[in-house]
């Protein structure tokens, strides 16, 4: 009972945490607003209008939250085996280019083979772009961190700069537009659909303007998914115990190198999904700049997120927020770069805050001794 | 053959130079801050925000010279924030770097806008005037950043400061127990490699070039670390790294290949600091204690 008391407190430390954080970060960006010349208040309320003010708003504050709720796990599950990884915007690329190939190269499928293929395509090939690193982490002793830089850049020249050129046929920076076979459901066609027609009230989403599609559903399913394989499977244990403490969980019979590998592959395919994501649900094709920086700020979303599961659900829906409400923002005569800023220095609070965290716990250690 | 021949001119040659200067920089202040035990990722935002400050500094004043001051100025307060977050409040230095480059990012895009009204390309300032020296023709950071190889490498391995940064790097409590004081040196050792990133930076934006692009460092900052480890966190191998990378970066450019596509030879630094450190060409081994914070009276 004491434990769970414990388990409670220590989740609301956290939280407290991270809303501090984002709290500081919005009260530093007022700073910001005041350098261009307008108000603060003018500002923030545009921000929270474009982000909720109505159902539409929503929705698209959803739909940019996809791909950021599946970087941010792309960076969570490997935080918790002991693993940093900084290559989610390659591994979404990867995916995203794959999945856009496969999505108009293949032109006699029947949909229900031609869009499991190129989401499966995707994820693969992205989940191999992060178990590269795994494996060279697991067998030669590589940085994690160095190895996915590498292969950051080493996507970027693949796929936007050799990939496109390779493929494209138009003047636009960007591979085919893929087959309707190929594409990810949208919202506002459900109420066509053959299955999901049939759920009532569906047709509240046929409205112009809605940009949200099924890899959203996608997304929380996956997140579901890793919560179930971190907290209660003997895979996600032992993940866990490597990234405690390694040399114990080797000790202890666990092979390290395989949680490693597995972890950072699974990483990397979920990475790829969010890549999937905008290739055949958002932009039809896969297109120069459609990675947007999405795999850093998944960094931002599971340190908000608490690099648990669920947390960075909440993580990546604040994230996508900020930037559907950052639109808002722009007409309102207020930069919506200020966004990225707030990124930023939400990332500078939540890592400084953790020291904050080490001296609670050592105050409390302290406690115990006496 | 004419794909050899073009491969070996002088011109190009000259023009790696041109390339490798940036990466030069960066490296050098990369291995400041690694050899101190900092891992500094956050050099692509450094160079970043460099290279719009010597835009902003040389717009204002019209002297190409005060850009390039800017530009060391706002590398150095880049690299303060980065300092207090992660050595004095010990905060994971690859979380606070990857936060330093989106804010670089984010701040440089909001001051386009803010200071001159645009939202892509700065307009055109003064920029640095070429140095001819011995019958070539460089903008003057290309020559410092060359003259700072060797200064770099006397300071590491012919005096005290070096060896304390070094040792700090390697075992900052034994370092500390004969009195070095780990988080001060660690602090400088940031400073000093903002500094020369932001001179990087100015050498894209009013050295190379007379305006700012957004985004303009371009990966350059992730190369010069790849440099850096290239050449195994030595002055002298980085430099010879930086001159390979720079070579890639030219060839790419200016030589047409029937083999490899162009698009792919930029891949070529990252490809090859992979293999390297997978210890297939001499293992690249990194200083020891480089990531990890120091708290007192930790083993």
């Amino acid at each position: 009972m004491n434990n769970f008391v414990d388990k409670v407190k220590s989740i609301l430390t956290n939280l407290a945490l991270s809303l501090l954080s984002i709290t500081i970060a919005l009260i530093f960006g007022v700073f910001f607003i005041l350098l261009t010349e307008q108000s603060p208040i003018t500002a923030y309320s545009a921000l929270y209008e474009g982000a909720f003010g109505d159902f539409r708003a929503i929705l698209n504050t959803l739909w940019r939250s996809t791909p950021l709720i599946l970087t941010g796990l792309a960076v969570a599950l490997p935080f918790r085996a002991g693993l940093f990884n900084i290559g989610a915007e390659g591994q979404l690329l990867m995916g995203g280019f794959t999945a856009g190939v496969v999505g108009f190269y293949f032109t006699n499928l029947p949909a229900f083979i031609h869009l499991p293929f190129a989401i499966l395509a995707g994820m693969i090939v992205g989940g191999i772009w992060g178990g590269l690193p795994g494996f060279l982490k697991a067998k030669m002793d590589v940085h994690e961190v160095i190895s996915t830089i590498m292969l950051n850049n080493i996507a970027i020249a693949l796929t936007i700069n050799y990939g496109i050129n390779y493929f494209r046929d138009t003047g636009r920076q960007a591979t085919p537009r893929i087959l309707q076979s190929a594409a990810l459901l949208r919202f506002n066609d459900m109420a066509d659909h053959f299955i999901f027609g049939k759920i009532p009230f569906i047709e509240i989403f046929e409205q112009p303007g809605i940009r949200l599609h099924i890899n959203f559903i996608f997304a929380i399913i996956t997140a579901i998914i890793l919560w179930f394989l971190l907290f209660k499977t003997t895979l996600g244990y032992e993940m866990r115990a490597v990234g405690h403490n390694p040399d114990g969980a080797e000790y202890g019979g666990i092979n390290a190198s395989k949680g490693v590998i597995l972890a950072m592959f699974i990483s990397g395919a979920v990475a790829g999904l969010a890549g999937v994501g905008e290739a055949l649900g958002t932009h039809l094709s896969f297109m120069a700049g459609m990675d947007a920086g999405h795999g850093f700020t998944g960094i931002a979303v599971a340190l908000i997120g608490l690099t648990h599961p669920i947390g960075v659900i909440f993580g990546g829906l604040l994230f996508g927020a900020l930037a559907q409400g950052g639109l808002e923002m722009q007409f309102a005569g207020v930069p919506s770069d200020i966004v990225m800023i707030i990124q930023a220095l939400v990332i500078f609070f939540v890592a400084s805050l953790q020291v904050l965290k080490v001296y609670l716990a050592k105050r409390k250690a302290k406690g115990g001794v006496e | 053959m004419n794909t050899i021949r073009q491969m070996l001119s002088i011109s190009l040659l000259l023009a790696s130079f041109r390339f490798a200067t940036p990466l030069i920089l960066a490296a050098l202040g990369g291995i400041f801050s690694e050899k101190s035990g900092v891992v500094n990722i956050a050099l692509e935002g450094m160079m970043l925000i460099g290279a719009f400050a010597a835009v902003y500094g040389s717009a204002l004043t019209a002297n190409p010279w005060i850009g390039v001051l800017f530009s060391m100025l706002a590398g150095l307060i880049f690299a303060a924030i980065f300092a207090v977050v992660c050595v004095t409040f010990k905060a994971d230095q690859i979380v606070v770097g990857t936060g330093i480059n989106i804010f670089a990012s984010g701040v440089t895009i909001f001051l386009l806008q803010i200071l001159f009204g645009v939202r892509g390309t700065s307009p055109r300032v003064m920029r640095l005037p070429f140095l001819r020296v011995l019958g070539v023709r460089f903008n003057p950071i290309t020559y410092i950043a060359v003259i700072l190889v060797p200064i770099v490498w006397f300071i590491f391995f012919k005096t005290h400061w070096g060896l304390r940064i070094r040792s700090i790097g390697e075992h900052p409590a034994a370092a500390d127990t004969l009195g070095i004081n780990v988080n001060l040196w660690r602090f400088s050792c940031i400073l000093i490699s903002g500094i020369l990133a932001g001179l990087a930076g100015a050498h894209l934006s009013i050295g190379d070039g007379s305006a700012f692009v957004r985004e303009m460092s371009a990966g350059r900052g992730f190369i010069a670390l790849a440099a850096m480890i290239f050449g195994k966190w030595h002055p002298v191998g980085a430099f010879g790294a930086a001159m390979l990378f720079g070579y890639a970066e030219a060839i790419a450019v200016r030589v047409d290949f029937v083999f490899i596509p162009s698009e792919l030879i930029s891949a070529i630094p990252y490809v090859l600091t992979l293999v390297v450190l997978a210890g297939f060409i001499g293992k690249s081994i990194p200083p020891k204690a480089v990531g990890k914070p120091y708290y007192k009276g930790e083993k």
